[in-house]
């Protein structure tokens, strides 16, 4: 048995990205924003994101979680920043899982919550262009 | 001010009294033979066993010592008293009645009775928690054989009046089953006064040991044991007793007696200073279950801060060194929120950010000066954290505690966001 103090619920990696969340806050004239639901236990994500040159510049998010949630978001906009668009779209919640040493099985879904902010920022920011590129 | 640890979790267990863990410590290496023997080192035990068995009697003045069962633990002595009465019972009749806010193992097991031809109505409760006595009359039907209710709310700390629910099941000739388990050793129990025919109860919430449980049940109440094997117990529970434990019980109870008056004394003057400090600090929190006072238990606060949820403030707690529980979907692993916020109605967003603290006899001031020192500062980092914080500020949507009466309401948002309605 180890010390009382020497335990907590989640990994180090886990625990770091949540008590220091990284991106923490919204993005200032966003191109896109994302909000979005956990249908399981009503928990809402929002991401927003700087998109320059077909690249992700800033990516921030705000979270209404769990700790698993706030890790999750935290570590994603992290993984995001500098990925293009196309590469984005194909971001999936594994790589928060993995990047963060593991959730456990019943917290999977706040990084899946993390996947769909995501897109859901993305999809925003077409929607937004589209009415310019039909203009131009 | 400087991190300190502090347990505020008394209502899922508490530390052994060092009487208690000083009288168990023999029973494990010296006086080891079973009850069941007859040689010397069995009537050694058997002597402790029976002093043990007198001290809990007491402890809720039973008729009879006689009318204990011990068990492995609270949930045990539920099951026990609830299937097994239904047992022993059911050629009377197949109904039970129960509120909606019991605790699980007095949900489940009358939920697995239903499964085997049992009827079970659920009285609701109030805002509060409180069960209306009339409620359980109505709910009564001639096939009626036990209603069930708990002493005290294990989550919200409501108090019920199972004194009047009692009247109402004499007058009826129906048995009467108190679940005492976040009532016991915070205040008086005496279930001849109560008028309970079954009783249970678990020493370790109380600075017993675990693996022991209690179950009262009087003469009138007849229960078919669940546990088969030899005849310990009269029959009712086999198995080796739990000697240390019982041993240890017998003491907790002794002490929980000699000293009520002063830890209730204690524990409601640190509730009170809780919670005055936590709603001079922190705007947007709302108490569930009745005020500090006679219809509270005196150890627990169970708030809700809005717009932040729970499991967060929970981690942030115990970073800082402060344990607590909540009862927000993302903690349980059902992720549902707690049955009994569901019963009161409390909002879904309310309910996420729910935090359970319960103190013990051995909390200070200053323990709880820390955490009124400590929360407010996570409530505002969580906050800052908050998407829905900052919709709030924005007019988007509304505050349940203090609406201003602009934007929807979260449950409204949430559902938009989510696609889904939130349960
Ligand atoms: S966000 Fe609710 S469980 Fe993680």
């Amino acid at each position: 048995m180890k010390e009382t103090k020497e335990y907590t619920l989640y990994n180090d990696t886990v625990m770091d990205h949540f008590l220091n969340p990284r991106n923490m806050g919204d993005v200032q004239e966003a191109d896109g924003v994302g909000e979005v639901g956990a249908a399981a236990c009503g928990d809402i994500m929002k991401i927003s994101l700087k998109i320059r040159d077909g690249k992700i510049e800033d990516a921030r998010f705000k979270t209404f979680g769990c700790g698993s949630a706030i890790a999750s978001s935290s570590m994603a906009t992290e993984l995001i920043k500098g990925r293009t668009l196309e590469e984005a779209k194909n971001f999936s919640n594994q790589e928060v899982v993995d990047a963060l040493g593991g959730l456990p099985p019943v917290k999977i879904h706040c990084s899946v919550l993390a996947e769909e902010a995501l897109k859901a920022a993305i999809e925003d920011y077409e929607a937004k262009q589209a009415p310019k590129t039909a203009a131009a | 001010m400087d991190k300190r640890f502090v347990y505020l979790d008394h209502q899922a267990t508490t530390p052994v009294l060092e009487e208690a863990l000083q009288a168990m410590l023999p029973y494990f290496r010296e006086a080891y033979g079973s009850p069941s023997s007859l040689h010397r080192f069995g009537l050694q035990v058997r002597e402790g066993l029976k002093e043990a068995r007198e001290k809990i009697a007491r402890m809720i003045n039973a008729e009879s010592e006689e009318d204990l069962i011990f068990t492995s633990g609270g949930t045990e002595s539920s099951n026990l008293a609830i299937k097994g009465f239904a047992d022993a019972n059911h050629r009377k009749g197949n109904h039970l009645v129960i509120s909606a806010i019991e605790h699980p193992s007095v949900m489940n097991s009358v939920e697995y009775l239903t499964k085997h031809g049992f009827e079970v109505t659920q009285v609701p409760v109030d805002a509060v928690g409180r069960i209306n006595p009339e409620d359980v009359r109505a709910a009564i039907t001639d096939k009626t054989i036990l209603v069930a209710v708990h002493l005290v709310n294990h989550d919200i700390g409501t108090i019920q009046p199972v004194k009047e629910i009692a009247k109402i099941t004499a007058e009826k000739g129906i048995a009467l089953y108190a679940d005492a388990l976040a009532a016991a050793g915070w205040m008086p129990i005496d279930v001849q006064d109560l008028g309970v025919q079954l009783l249970s109860f678990s020493p370790h919430r109380f600075y017993g040991p675990k693996g022991i449980g209690v179950l009262y049940r009087n003469r009138k109440a007849r229960v078919t044991s669940h546990i088969h094997g030899g005849v310990q117990e009269n029959g009712r529970r086999a198995g080796t007793e739990n000697v240390p434990a019982i041993i240890g019980a017998g003491v907790a109870a002794e002490i929980a007696v000699r000293d009520l008056s002063k830890r209730v004394e204690h524990v409601a003057a640190l509730q009170k200073r809780l919670y005055e400090g936590l709603w001079k600090h922190i705007e947007y929190i709302k108490l569930n279950g009745p005020e500090p006072g006679p219809l509270r238990v005196c150890n627990t606060l169970n708030l809700s801060t809005e717009f932040i949820e729970g499991e967060g403030q929970l981690l942030l707690l115990d970073y800082q060194g402060i344990a607590v529980a909540s009862g927000s979907s993302c903690v349980s692993k059902s992720l549902k929120v707690s049955h009994v916020l569901s019963a009161i109605k409390l909002d879904h967003a309310l309910a996420q950010g729910n935090i359970i603290m319960s103190l013990g006899k051995d909390n200070t001031v200053e323990d709880v000066d820390y955490v009124l020192d400590t929360f407010p500062k996570i409530v505002h980092k969580l906050r800052n954290m908050s998407p829905m914080w900052k919709e709030f500020e924005e007019g988007v949507i509304d505050s349940v505690i203090k609406p201003t009466g602009r934007g929807k309401s979260f449950t409204e948002h949430a559902a938009a966001v989510s696609g889904k309605a939130a349960h």
